[in-house]
């Protein structure tokens, strides 16, 4: 076994090589579809449902994308990564782009050789335990068994915390979600541990998600975001301002909606018509057309739509928007203008 | 014939190469090797030229970058704080340790599958065979998987053993707990004279082998049989407990007392009782077990905090630290002690053991003090040991069919028993066959243990292969040095279990 992964190390490797001479958008619109990795299943971020389709607030910005680049937000591959192969796969150019709840870090972006586009949520480390243990504060934790996904900075987080608050703790590395899942509803582990979303995300399928409480301490920044290869840059534009389209039109009050109208003809306000194409040639610049936006825009919606369907309080993941309100709400999300 | 034609005495010419079957075969296989070599090199020089483009050429300095990840199985000294090439050394040792583990009982499953698959009893080697063809025929990794699933599922969380009425209690006399998360087992605390009863138990076991010497001597010689199994037996108890209760009254004659800035108050009816929440340094001699012990059968409830000897726990003492600080400690009586601190008066906790089990004891989330198995550890070595012992189990049998019916035969007629003709003349002729393929099951095991990580157990692939790798990305490097410590792990252990075949194989005179 060991084997076969290092020759496919060394093929993936040559591969890359091969590909690294044409762009990534040209490659993309040769194939005819987006292969975009996102994670093995979190509900309200990436997840298949029974027919397959995968559904998410991540999986939404990868179809934003496809409907940018390609016209259609539907010919994308998702494929599901770990969070251990999320950038063996991205680097050897298995997938297009990475949307998977994947942390923004400095050695990622510098050391591993990526290029984080934006911040897609503003999230951090938290942890849940039962309401029966009757813990109120991470600091109570001295001594429990906690269940960590490996390959996250979650677990260097963990380390961190537990060793500058002087409290000892009982490492369990899991793989996937659904593992740590079945280990923390057995009791196997007293704390489930990732970011303060995912923690959400996965009370959520519970059954009694109200036995659940996560504690109040949030232990890290992480800024969640899409990532593409280092040395492409016009696949990486199209990809952040594909990102800053949704966004904007969300703080420009552009929906799914009234989109169609707002790009009949050029409106009063001359950002929304570049935005939307029918004013100027901001796709053009990219290397598309310029309805990219607007077809990004219709495709689930804008940002606001995106979050409100997917996790927001309305749906059953419910996480309030609290930082990933756009700037005019008091929130983080603010983006360059469109000129 | 008379009359052979000499071969032709011509010089060697290059179309030989081809077309003279005496060169030909060496010919292609030269090209094909040349043509191997080629394409390898044009594999690793691409790899290398690939990697260095994207700006990650070859290098090992990773492994002396700080690791930051904890582990939780440690043999030896490990913290976040160390290096990711002392993690890759913690997974090492937890991949030696269950493979080790599993060899052992693989083999002594294996083998008793394997003689009792051929037993008379139709039963008996009914069910051994369906046991073979079931483990033989799922993949390792799902019985893993389901075996951790079913240790999860079947046993108690720790905090079903706490309270009045609690749904989990601990078993053999309260020393061994079962909990989920893995399974407790007593640890060993030693005290003054531990030394000397183990070098008792080592002369008695010497004294045990030249015992038995004498008696086959004995036997040869005049047909006298001693009552060896009786005597090896007495030679294995009386002396080792004679020095332990020795050491024991010895001990006795030095108390052990409980020092510190706070201390134990003895009440008018003989309990003890302590402020709450105080902090003791444990050090973890036999000593402190008693005094855990005391404290805990008198409902002190104490934080145990780990020191590595008196001059630590001292500096403990005085530091004031909330967290790391401790405010009580054993020594023996008699022993200086610094201004400010005060021995607790008439309190005797000493019991003079020079062995205590310190017991798994339910405190705040897990069980502490005893030893932990990992639920992990333990699905791994059951999951590997059963599975690998099905294989073992059929060469065995192979090893057993292999020796001529007429053997057995002819030791019966000798008036040997059943268990003695097993034992005397079919397995030593058998272990000639059963080894060199057991050799390679012993491979498998060690290297199907890299499916760990299904289970979260932190082996070499789980901690450089995974969490070292990831947060490094280091790929190539990380795979590179996997391949090498398992190539190096499988080569020594053909090499011993070589060793063991030239041994017990057939000598031919």
């Amino acid at each position: 076994m060991k084997k076969s992964v290092f020759i496919g190390t060394l093929a993936a490797v040559s591969v890359t090589a091969g590909m690294a001479a044409a762009s990534t958008l040209d490659d993309v619109k040769a194939a005819g579809e987006l292969k975009c990795g996102v994670s093995t299943g979190l509900v309200g971020f990436a997840a298949a449902d029974a027919n397959g389709v995968y559904h998410g607030f991540d999986v939404a910005v990868c179809r934003a994308v496809a409907a940018a680049v390609l016209g259609d937000g539907d010919k994308v591959k998702f494929v599901p990564t770990t969070g251990k192969t999320r950038f063996t796969a991205l680097a050897s150019g298995e997938v297009d782009m990475l949307a998977r709840n994947t942390t923004w870090t400095f050695s990622r972006d510098v050391d591993l050789k990526f290029e984080f586009i934006g911040v897609n949520y503003y999230d951090g480390q938290g942890f849940m335990v039962p309401k029966a243990l009757g813990v109120a504060s991470a600091k109570d934790l001295d001594g429990a068994t906690v269940c960590i996904q490996t390959g996250t900075t979650t677990e260097l987080n963990l380390a961190d915390y537990f060793r500058s608050n002087n409290i000892s703790y009982e490492p369990v590395p899991i793989e996937t979600n659904a593992e740590g899942q079945a280990q923390y509803l057995s009791g196997a582990c007293d704390v489930y541990t990732t970011d303060a979303s995912g923690l959400a995300a996965t009370r959520a399928t519970f059954e009694k998600p109200d036995d659940h409480v996560v504690l109040p301490e949030i232990i890290s920044k992480e800024p969640l975001g899409p990532l593409v290869r280092h040395g492409d840059n016009q696949w990486g534009d199209i990809i952040r301002w594909t990102l800053n389209a949704l966004i904007t039109a969300e703080e420009l009050g552009v929906t799914s909606a009234n989109i169609d109208k707002m790009s009949m003809e050029a409106g009063n306000n001359p950002e929304i018509n570049r935005l939307l194409g029918t004013e100027g040639d901001l796709g053009g610049m990219l290397g598309l057309d310029k309805e990219w936006a607007k077809r990004a825009v219709a495709q689930s919606g804008n940002y606001g739509e995106i979050f409100d369907s997917n996790i927001g309080e309305g749906s059953p993941v419910g996480i309030a928007r609290g930082l990933n309100a756009s700037w005019t709400d008091g929130g983080l999300l603010y983006t360059p203008p469109f000129r | 014939m008379s009359a052979t034609a000499e071969p032709e005495k011509g010089g060697f010419r290059l179309s030989q190469l081809i077309y003279d079957t005496r060169y030909r075969s060496m010919t292609i296989q030269i090209i094909a090797l040349i043509g191997f070599l080629l394409s390898v090199g044009w594999l690793i020089r691409n790899a290398g030229q690939n990697l260095a483009e994207l700006g990650k050429p070859l290098g090992f300095g990773f492994l002396t970058e700080q690791a930051g990840y904890d582990i939780n199985q440690r043999l030896i000294e490990y913290n976040s704080q160390m290096t990711h090439g002392r993690a890759a050394v913690i997974g090492l040792l937890n991949t030696l340790l269950v493979a080790f583990l599993g060899c052992i009982t693989a083999t002594v499953i294996g083998v008793s599958i394997g003689v009792l698959r051929l037993s008379k009893n139709w039963i008996v080697s009914r069910l051994m065979t369906l046991y073979i063809e079931m483990f033989r025929n799922v993949p390792v990794l799902l019985w893993i998987i389901i075996t951790m699933a079913i240790f999860i599922e079947v046993f108690p969380q720790p905090r079903d053993f706490r309270g009045e009425d609690a749904i989990a209690t601990m078993k053999l006399f309260d020393s061994i707990a079962i909990t989920n998360r893995g399974i407790l087992i007593p640890a060993l605390a030693y005290g003054p004279g531990i030394v000397l009863v183990f070098i008792t138990f080592v002369l008695s076991l010497i004294g045990i082998v030249f015992f038995r010497r004498y008696a086959k001597k004995l036997q040869e010689e005049t047909g006298k049989i001693l009552p060896s199994g009786l005597i090896s037996t007495g030679i294995f108890f009386v002396p080792t407990l004679v020095v332990f209760f020795a050491a024991t009254m010895i001990n006795l004659n030095k108390e052990h007392v409980v020092f510190g800035a706070k201390t134990l108050t003895l009440n008018a009816d003989n309990s003890i009782s302590a402020d709450s929440g105080i902090r003791f340094c444990d050090t973890g001699g036999a000593g402190n077990v008693n005094a855990k012990n005391l404290m805990r059968a008198n409902g002190i409830k104490f934080k145990s905090v780990p020191s590595y000897d008196l001059a630590d726990s001292l500096t403990r003492m005085s530091s004031g630290n909330t967290r790391t600080g401790c405010d009580i400690a054993t020594v023996p009586s008699g022993t200086a002690l610094p201004e400010g601190l005060f021995v607790s008066e008439g309190i005797s906790l000493y019991s003079g053991r020079p062995i205590e089990l310190e017991k798994p004891y339910l405190s705040g989330f897990n069980f502490t003090d005893g030893v932990l198995m990992r639920n992990s550890l333990i699905a791994l070595w059951f999951a590997l040991s059963l599975y690998t012992a099905a294989f073992i189990a059929e060469t065995v049998r192979s090893g057993i069919q292999a020796v001529s019916k007429g053997q057995t035969e002819a030791a019966g007629a000798l008036g040997l028993r059943p268990g003695r003709i097993t034992s005397l003349v079919v397995l030593p002729q058998a272990l000639r066959v059963i080894i060199p393929p057991m050799i390679s099951q012993y491979l498998n095991l060690t290297k199907n243990s890299s499916l760990a990580i299904a289970v979260g157990y932190m082996d070499i692939t789980g901690t450089l292969g995974g969490i070292t790798l990831n947060q490094t990305g280091r790929e190539m490097e990380s795979l590179i040095i996997l391949m090498a410590i398992y190539l190096a792990i499988s080569l020594t252990i053909s090499t011993i279990m070589n060793q063991y075949n030239e041994r017990v194989k057939l000598r031919e005179r």
